[in-house]
């Protein structure tokens, strides 16, 4: 626990940047129609976010912030909503991830499937990079402990 | 070459994260906002936090080997090496814009993405709509990937038993 009481600076400034980086890392997600960015980067500056909550703050508290079990829950989510609307046009009689068909104008139908079918790659890369993180904390945790 | 020659490892993982920084850069320069955006946070940020964790895992100095000079890898490294070139002779020089990548779809998908998808950036519309299931398989290789590491390394809970 003396990690909580060294490094007063690093502290306060994550403190400070996060709500930055998290926004950020929303706007690169739905901007990313209009400028550069996207699903990729956004779900791995929103991972980085909270990486850095993790390094500054240890591990146990990051683990209260982001629950394991909930963020490999939402890992396999966003493939789910991913595939779920390729089928989901299937559904509605086009083809696999035909966007055309799930608005009634198919530039709207494009549009929506794009910013969905984006969503579900920035939430799975941001929940891998935090699960990928943790597993390797996890195993210096295990290390240092006296067995 | 540095990255190379060194055998303090945590300054290979700090020269490997400038250089990952400056190529993002680089791309920046040839206007490709896109890549340089994904090389600056992957390869800038995710992968140097990462090889540092695996650091404080195993240590951060290069063990040291035989120092015998080994044939064999050389052989295959340089064999490699010249067919690579080998096959870059007859690729068109570099931005010609008679080239064959620039003249099968690209044409079509810059002329007519942002009226059918809607979008301004065609890069997202590329990415999401033409090449939808180029993506969903990237997304799958990410998935699987977490799932490996969370199968080598444990899921970070505490096994109490």
């Amino acid at each position: 626990m003396s990690m909580l009481h060294r490094h007063f600076i690093l502290r306060i400034t994550t403190k400070l940047l996060m709500p930055f980086i998290l926004m950020f890392a929303l706007y690169v997600q739905f901007h990313g129609d209009f400028g550069p960015g996207g699903g990729f980067q956004a779900g791995v500056i929103f991972g980085a976010g909270f990486i850095l909550y993790a390094l500054i703050y240890g591990i146990d508290a990051a683990e209260k912030v982001t629950p394991p079990g909930l963020i490999r829950a939402v890992m396999a989510l966003g493939l789910l909503l991913y595939v779920g609307v390729g089928y989901f046009g299937m559904f509605l009689g086009g083809a696999f991830l035909d966007y055309n068909v799930l608005r009634h104008d198919p530039v709207h139908g494009q549009h929506l499937g794009i910013t969905l079918v984006e969503l579900g790659v920035g939430t799975t890369v941001a929940a891998t990079m935090i699960t990928v993180f943790f597993s390797f904390a996890g195993r210096m945790r295990r290390g240092k402990r006296p067995e | 070459m540095g990255i190379v020659r060194l055998d303090n490892l945590l300054a290979v993982v700090m020269l490997s994260g400038i250089y990952s920084l400056i190529s993002a850069g680089l791309f920046v320069t040839l206007d490709a906002v896109d890549v340089a955006f994904t090389e600056a946070s992957v390869g800038g940020g995710i992968a140097t936090v990462l090889m540092l964790a695996t650091l404080a895992l195993t240590g951060d100095t290069e063990k040291q080997g035989k120092g015998k000079l080994q044939f064999m890898p050389l052989a295959v490294v340089a064999v490699t090496g010249a067919l690579l070139i080998y096959g870059t002779l007859d690729m068109p020089s570099f931005g010609d814009a008679m080239a064959p990548i620039h003249q099968h779809v690209a044409p079509r998908y810059i002329a007519e993405a942002p009226q059918t998808t809607g979008i301004p950036n065609i890069v997202t519309s590329v990415l999401a709509s033409y090449r939808g299931y180029d993506t969903m398989g990237e997304l799958a290789v990410i998935f699987t990937a977490g799932i490996g590491v969370m199968l080598i390394l444990g899921t970070g809970r505490r096994r109490d038993d």
